[in-house]
């Protein structure tokens, strides 16, 4: 007859079965940290080209004479997005592959879906705020965007990136309220939080 | 003299069924190969498995073809979700009659 340790083996086993079909372990903190330095890299460069000599703190309202410029800061900011998503990607490849499970199981399959449309509809959002001259709710719109498409996917990701998703959107939306300082927001969010909790990742799950 | 053992589904008691039992649980439809690896099981111990939920009608089967490779997937039915319930609850409650 079964024991009773036994039944706990079969629960503790299903349990651990359960998560790895949903969700997707092999994302590394290391991505979250490269990507988080990548826009602050991207930042840096955009603040160049806008604000510089003033401060990275000033005051600093986009206009649409500006659109040469503006054309630099959104090739800055495909620049950004390639290289993260393909880090992320090799990353996590590499860990899959270390941890002997395949990266493009269920899980990873669910997660491109939960996070691509969120994603791809805050990018044309995006694109034609700024073809439209609405310059200023370029950088909040990214946010947002990107903090719903974190909290989509969150039942395929670690239950910390919830979290994440929240303080992206409040992020956007304090953005939104407080204009002329979408570099700085932009750059918390997208370089700063993701390198915390890409350390918090890296030291909780690796 | 009535003990929780027997409220636990035979079927259900192989480890393996009951791990494809709560994949299936959690997801609308699963197929063979994703399973296959999930499980890390060879095919024909799968297949065999499958069978046996099969006979009892806790599982519905759809084949197809995906770029003419066979594709087939499981889905989990009422009758299944109801034993696989009762069967988590008859676990539960063989853990808590041994700890008192």
């Amino acid at each position: 007859m079964k024991t009773e340790q036994s039944f706990e083996k079969d629960l503790a086993s299903i349990h651990q079965l359960m998560e790895r079909s949903v969700k997707f372990i092999s994302l590394s903190g290391i991505s979250g940290i490269l990507a988080g330095s990548y826009a602050l890299m991207g930042a840096g460069a955009a603040y160049y080209i806008t604000i510089y000599p003033g401060s990275f703190f000033d005051k600093h309202i986009f206009t649409v004479q500006e659109l040469e410029a503006f054309t630099k800061l959104i090739s800055i900011a495909l620049v950004v997005l390639v290289a993260s998503i393909a880090t992320g990607l090799w990353v996590s490849a590499r860990k899959a592959k270390r941890m002997g499970i395949e990266v493009w199981g269920a899980a990873g399959r669910h997660l491109l879906v939960n996070l691509s449309i969120p994603l791809a509809s805050g990018g044309f959002f995006a694109i034609l705020c700024a073809w439209q001259g609405h310059m200023e709710i370029v950088a909040a719109s990214c946010l947002v965007f990107y903090g719903l498409a974190l909290i989509n996917a969150s039942p395929n990701l670690f239950d910390e990136m919830r979290y994440l998703g929240i303080s992206e959107i409040t992020l956007g939306l304090v953005s939104i309220a407080v204009p002329g300082y979408s570099l700085l927001f932009w750059s918390l969010g997208f370089g700063v939080l993701h390198i915390v909790y890409g350390i918090a990742l890296y030291k909780k799950y690796n | 003299m009535k003990t929780p053992f027997n409220n636990l589904d035979k079927v259900l008691e192989h480890r393996v069924r009951l791990q494809i039992v709560s994949v299936l649980a959690i997801h609308e439809s699963y197929d063979f190969r994703t399973l296959k690896e999930l499980l890390a099981i060879t095919d024909g111990s799968l297949a065999t498995h499958m069978k046996a939920l099969e006979r009892e009608r806790y599982i519905s089967t759809t084949k197809s073809f995906v770029d003419r490779k066979p594709n087939t997937r499981y889905r989990l039915v009422e009758r299944g979700k109801t034993a696989f319930k009762k069967h988590l609850d008859a676990m539960a409650e063989v853990i808590r009659s041994q700890r008192r």
